[in-house]
């Protein structure tokens, strides 16, 4: 890509300037006042939501695949609704797209009520997991297809055609059949013809789980390359964590059919609202105990035989049993029991260790007995603290890294 | 599978036992078309004498048009109606008497064809008396006798085809903004060809051989093929039926071939096209 | 009724701003679609209805008839001075005269014992079949089928010339000395069994060939593996996993040979007295429609139990062997 710099700053398969990480979008030109602020409209109290699910649920037979949730979803998001199988998120998405009849509550798009309207009368449109490209149609007239439902003329069609064959750089390929393509091509594809209509939401179902991990992560930052070009509002349903982190602004965790926490990823990461979401979003150890009715700052935990530290509840009254979180990557391991005010220390020894390359990862026997994992950055060569089998070793963190969690 | 098991050599001399089982019977009927003998099972010569009588017997060329008429009208309704009830069943979701649907789609498959013929007769008489339709009895009932035994057939070919097919594929058609009778079209039938085509074929096999059921309901003046080799073999074995069953075997032969070669090609323009 | 709750719930959209005609145009669409989703369905239905569900239902009514000379020949179930006029003389006389105790009984053993033979014979050949190389696999698979294409009624007669005084059977059993004249094989049970076994064959091979080939090579490793030896294995795990084939397999055998007419009339003798012969004679020699009606009602309340048993098993929804 080392034509006209125009040509190239156009072509949104080469990641823009800058890094860019998913809690600090930056918007395209063509957004000058969002560019300079952070995307955050969800903070703003006077933003109007360009999606609104109130109520939703979806019942099969007396079973509540989708119970009852509302969610605002602002233009230009770009959504994560995450969960494992069988928590509804498809289904949610199906609701969306008008597949599935809602047994309570609406959504209404940009203003418009959808209830009662089929999927071929929505604002919306989706890519299938199995990605559904019209194996007897050429890739062309895939992307084609939905433009001729809507009646439009045969040139429009055609440039319309080449211009998105060219954004999800396919053009080379438009006359072949889809059984010619490998499953990254088809995926773009099927990406390009749910494009073509300029949908104002576009509902993707588990986007990128049928790609082996080096297309995976490509694909990743493509995805966020044309939704942040194009402006166009992004619903993804994924059951991979780490997917709707990198890619999205916002998640909702989901289980049984409701929102168990929405939030960005940062949010959802650092500040877990329950014991579900900390135990979905990667490892973490989880200490069981009750308030110190003279210390709010301190959690007197059996399992550990020492308090744990934690930033004081100002107003909020505990229950009587609470869990502790930590996250692996926040404790650190030292051969000195190491001092400071508000930071929680336990001793143990070395059980397990694993070396992953660019990380590596202990468990830790405490002396009472608990089980901590503790991961540490491998920043040099040669890690400062070779740490060996059974070797007695101290553990810390600092309050601010104790998560609170009252259910 | 292929691994495992009993002894292979048991194995290979069941399949030689069965296969000849299966086709020396067909052979000896077809060396014994070119016998020269009135009497079939003494061999005094070759001779293509009963392919000429063969060609010459009115009777049995014009029972095999109207066989043929009736095979072709019959498979093309068949799997219209074949293809609209395994449309109904697998994608028109729960409607009210689904269930004897589905069975009055399936029982003709297995239903004896003494029954289905009796039962359509008395359908047939019943309704002349009625209603005046079918006036006496001829190529249309027996039409209608075989759309309605081999649709079934044809249902439970397409509903196959239906039921493998990815959902999605339709799912995305209305998404990008196709009304369900236009998903039909653009994307059902299409990729349903293929089954349909089979269907057809199989129904129009269906027709060509049935015997019984025509039996029932012809009339005096349309008599089918079969029921025309049936007459003539109830008595015993005539020479010039050996010579219709070579024919047939080799129509039969040639087509297979034929098939199998159309469709290797359209697997192969498949691959690289 | 659906049409007017759709409409109330379309309306908050249009309260919200969005444009009538739009609406109005999606629902004048939406008409030929409600007509097409009728025709998809009514169609075959309607067609089933009167050319599948009615005759039975006729053949029912008929069945309680008394017969009369005329056309056509039977009592009219309803009549203007007598009022419904029904009569189980036909039944009656299903019990009381032999011929149709005889056929029913020879029938289900025929069939039964046919059914059995196509299983020795077919297992066999399915087993090989799903064991040879895929290339063969499919050549086999095709030879198999291949006859299903070929006249059935042309089958049968082959057989005729096979079996028949000089035919290749009784010359076969002569040059090998093990008779010294020609047997009658023809016109016998025997021959029934032939032509039943030979016309059906394929359709017990089909089903089990699908079932053995969907067995996992693993599974047999496994047994292998455990110290099962081969015979064992088989024995162990091949055939409990294959019982669904065998089902499928015999009751497609077993339920058309039950009704079957031709085979009877060509290959068997005057005594191979087989239900579906005697409902053929009864209609078309005796012209007694009430009773052939009678006899097609009790062969349908036979097959009821046999069908249901392929039906539980054919669904192919229910993967046994995964």
């Amino acid at each position: 890509m080392t034509e006209a710099g125009g040509k190239a700053s156009i072509n949104p398969w080469v990641p823009s300037a800058g890094p860019r990480t998913a809690h600090h979008r930056s918007r395209s030109d063509n957004r000058p006042a969002a560019r300079l602020s952070p995307f955050v409209p969800w903070e703003d109290p006077t933003a109007e939501p360009f999606i609104r699910i109130e109520n939703l649920s979806k019942t099969f037979d007396g079973f509540a695949a989708v119970d009852g949730v509302s969610l605002d979803i602002f233009q230009g998001e770009l959504f994560a609704i995450l969960g494992g199988s069988g928590c509804g998120k498809s289904t949610l998405l199906r609701l969306l797209a008008g597949f599935e009849t809602p047994t309570a509550g609406e959504v209404v798009i940009d203003g418009a009520n959808m209830a009662g309207r089929p999927p071929y009368e929505r604002p919306t449109n989706m890519m299938f997991q199995s990605y559904a490209v019209f194996p007897h149609y050429t890739v062309a007239d895939n992307v084609a297809y939905g433009l001729r439902k809507e009646g439009l003329g045969k040139t429009e069609i055609k440039e319309r055609v080449t211009e998105l064959l060219e954004l999800v750089q396919m053009q080379d390929f438009a006359r072949r059949k889809p059984r010619q393509l490998s499953g990254g091509q088809q995926q773009r594809v099927a990406l390009a013809r749910a494009l073509a209509k300029r949908p104002k939401v576009l509902l993707l179902d588990e986007p990128l789980a049928a790609l082996d991990r080096n297309l995976r992560e490509r694909t990743q930052f493509e995805l966020m390359n044309i939704q942040d070009r194009l402006g166009i509002t992004f619903i993804v349903v994924t059951h991979d964590q780490e997917e709707a982190m990198t890619l999205a602004t916002r998640i909702a965790v989901m289980d049984a059919g409701r929102f168990v926490q929405i939030g960005t990823p940062t949010e959802i990461y650092e500040y877990p609202n329950s014991r579900f979401v900390a135990d979905f979003f990667g490892a973490i150890n989880l200490f069981e105990g009750r308030a110190d009715a003279g210390d709010p700052g301190r959690i007197i935990c059996a399992e550990t035989g020492v308090p744990i530290h934690a930033e004081p509840t100002a107003g909020q009254a505990l229950p009587d049993l609470l869990f502790v979180a930590v996250r692996p990557e926040k404790i650190r391991l030292s051969r000195e029991a190491p001092a400071g005010e508000g930071v929680t220390v336990m001793h143990g020894t070395v059980e397990d260790l694993a070396y992953y390359g660019n990380h590596s990862v202990y468990r830790v026997r405490t002396d009472q007995g608990k089980l901590v994992q503790v991961s540490s950055q491998n920043a040099h060569r040669s890690a400062e603290l070779a740490l060996e089998w059974d070797e007695p070793i101290h553990l810390s963190w600092p309050r601010d890294c104790s998560v609170v969690l009252t259910q | 599978m292929r691994r495992g098991g009993r002894s292979p050599t048991f194995l290979f001399s069941c399949l030689c036992f069965g296969f000849a089982f299966l086709y020396v019977p067909i052979l000896v009927m077809i060396a014994y078309s070119f016998n020269d003998s009135r009497l079939v099972s003494v061999w005094t010569g070759f001779s293509l004498r009963w392919y000429g009588a063969l060609w010459e017997n009115e009777q049995i060329i014009d029972a095999a048009g109207l066989s043929l008429r009736i095979a072709f009208v019959s498979a093309t309704l068949a799997t219209a109606l074949g293809t609209l009830a395994a449309l109904a069943i697998t994608r028109m979701g729960r409607f009210r008497g689904r269930t004897l649907f589905s069975g009055m789609l399936a029982a003709p498959l297995v239903m004896p064809e003494v029954i289905t013929g009796l039962s359509l007769l008395m359908l047939f008489v019943s309704l002349e008396g009625m209603v005046g339709w079918p006036s006496g009895r001829g190529a249309d009932t027996i039409t209608i006798a075989h759309i309605t035994f081999s649709m079934a057939y044809v249902a439970v070919v397409v509903q196959a085809r239906l039921t493998a097919m990815d959902r999605a594929l339709e799912e995305a058609a209305m998404d990008l903004g196709c009304r369900p009778m236009g998903v039909t079209f653009d994307i059902i039938l299409p990729l349903i060809a293929p089954a349909m085509l089979s269907g057809w074929l199989l129904a129009f096999t269906l027709s060509l051989d049935d015997l019984v059921i025509a039996s029932f309901v012809s009339g005096p003046e349309s008599s089918t093929l079969p029921m025309v080799i049936y007459s003539k073999v109830r008595l015993g074995i005539t020479p010039d039926v050996n010579a219709l069953a070579a024919v047939i075997v080799a129509i039969v032969g040639i087509g297979v071939a034929v098939a199998g070669w159309l469709m290797a090609r359209m697997a192969r323009a498949g691959r690289l096209d | 009724m659906t049409a007017r709750l759709r409409r109330v719930r379309v309306s908050p959209g249009a309260k919200l701003g969005r444009k009538s005609p739009a609406q109005r145009k999606a629902a004048a669409l939406r008409r030929p679609e409600r007509l097409w989703r009728r025709t998809v369905a009514g169609v075959p239905y309607l067609w089933l209805l009167v050319f599948f569900l009615a005759p039975f239902a006729i053949v029912m009514r008929i069945s309680f008839a008394d017969p009369l000379i005329g056309q056509p020949p039977f009592t009219p179930l309803y009549d203007e001075t007598q009022g419904i006029q029904l009569t189980a003389d036909n039944y009656r006389f299903l019990t009381e005269d032999d011929l149709y105790w005889v056929s029913y009984l020879k029938s289900l053993r025929i069939a039964g014992v046919a059914t059995l033979l196509c299983l020795l014979i077919g297992y066999p050949m399915a087993y090989g079949i799903a064991r040879a190389r895929t290339v063969w696999r499919n050549v086999l698979l095709l030879l198999v089928i291949l006859p299903f294409w070929t006249s059935f009624l042309l089958r049968v007669y082959a057989w005729m010339g096979m079996l028949s005084g000089q035919g290749v059977v009784n010359k076969a059993l002569l040059a090998l000395g093990l008779v010294d004249q020609p047997v009658q094989i023809l016109y016998t049970d025997l021959a029934v069994y032939l032509g039943i076994v030979y016309t059906y064959l394929p359709f017990m091979i089909l089903p089990l060939y699908a079932t053995l080939e969907r067995l996992d090579d693993d599974l047999l490793d496994a047994a292998a593996d455990l110290g099962g030896r081969p015979r064992q294995a088989f024995l162990d795990i091949t055939l409990p996993l294959s019982v669904p084939g065998v089902v499928a397999g015999s009751m497609l055998v077993f339920i058309p040979a039950l009704g079957e007419f031709v085979i009877p009339s060509l290959l068997g003798g005057l005594d191979t007295l087989m239900i579906g012969r005697t409902l053929y004679d009864e209609f078309f020699v005796n012209r007694d429609w009430p009773l052939a009606s009678a006899v097609a009602s009790v062969l349908v309340l036979i097959l009821v139990v046999p069908i249901v048993i392929f039906q539980r098993f054919s669904q192919p929804d229910r993967e046994t062997v995964r």
